[in-house]
């Protein structure tokens, strides 16, 4: 299960909406071995597509070394869909490489309803898990 | 002359867990080359060979301090001893495809 907070969740959200029809990507930074989703860092769709994603590698350095520096890692990485349903794709799983994230997927595809959903994806195995909102962490 | 080489989550299973490794080579290609010898399976996470030539893996990012060296050499680029080398799979996916990806 992934508990995250109103504010994060409305912020993940707000970024999708507003990079659609690109896909937008993030992540949600936490103290390691938490599981508790405490910082939003949007980052920039180096792709700049509406059917991929990727972190710029320079950005990607930068945040890998500033959550070694604050002993955090990256509890949830969410990207998009502009056009398809909120289900990791066949290159999304190819290239899960947090074992330990919770893989969020937006889909924009309806302006007015949006889809978020979130996943475990380890050794190539998808597995959704239910999200649950909070007005706080607990 | 040893290289400290900083190893993603993922890539830990192929060093007994640890986070950093150490290694030596005069470029990136040999200490590659250097580390598999101690941490099998390590390179060819890396690493691959494309019609005869040995390549870093379009989806793995590598770095030599601060710069990703797609932009100094490559597997070609130089090392000195003192230097950090880091490993981190690029964050990449998407829908993909045309439609309904």
């Amino acid at each position: 299960m992934l508990t995250l907070d109103r504010h994060t969740y409305e912020a993940i959200v707000t970024h999708a909406r507003r990079d659609h029809p690109d896909e937008a990507c993030g992540i949600v930074a936490g103290s390691v071995g938490s599981d508790r989703p405490q910082r939003f860092v949007p980052m920039a769709n180096a792709e700049r597509s509406p059917t991929f994603y990727r972190f710029d590698p320079r950005e990607q350095l930068a945040l890998w070394r500033e959550m070694d520096d604050r002993d955090e890692e990256p509890v949830v990485i969410y990207h998009s869909h502009t056009a398809t349903e909120a289900y990791p794709s066949r290159t999304d799983v190819k290239y899960a490489a947090e074992p330990g994230a919770h893989y969020v997927l937006v889909s924009t595809r309806d302006p007015q309803e949006v889809e978020f959903r979130s996943y475990r994806i380890t050794e190539g195995v998808v597995a959704e898990e239910e999200v649950q909102v909070v007005s706080a962490l607990p | 002359m040893a290289i400290e080489v900083r190893i993603p989550t993922i890539l830990r299973p192929h060093t007994g867990g640890e986070k950093a490794v150490e290694g030596e080579g005069a470029t990136l290609d040999e200490l590659f080359a250097d580390l598999d010898v101690r941490h099998p399976g390590l390179r060819a996470r890396v690493v691959e060979e494309k019609g005869g030539t040995n390549q870093l893996r379009r989806f793995v990012n590598v770095y030599l301090d601060d710069e990703d060296v797609r932009f100094l050499g490559g597997l070609s680029t130089p090392v000195a001893d003192g230097a950090t080398v880091t490993i981190l799979p690029a964050v990449a996916g998407g829908a993909g495809g045309v439609a309904g990806g």
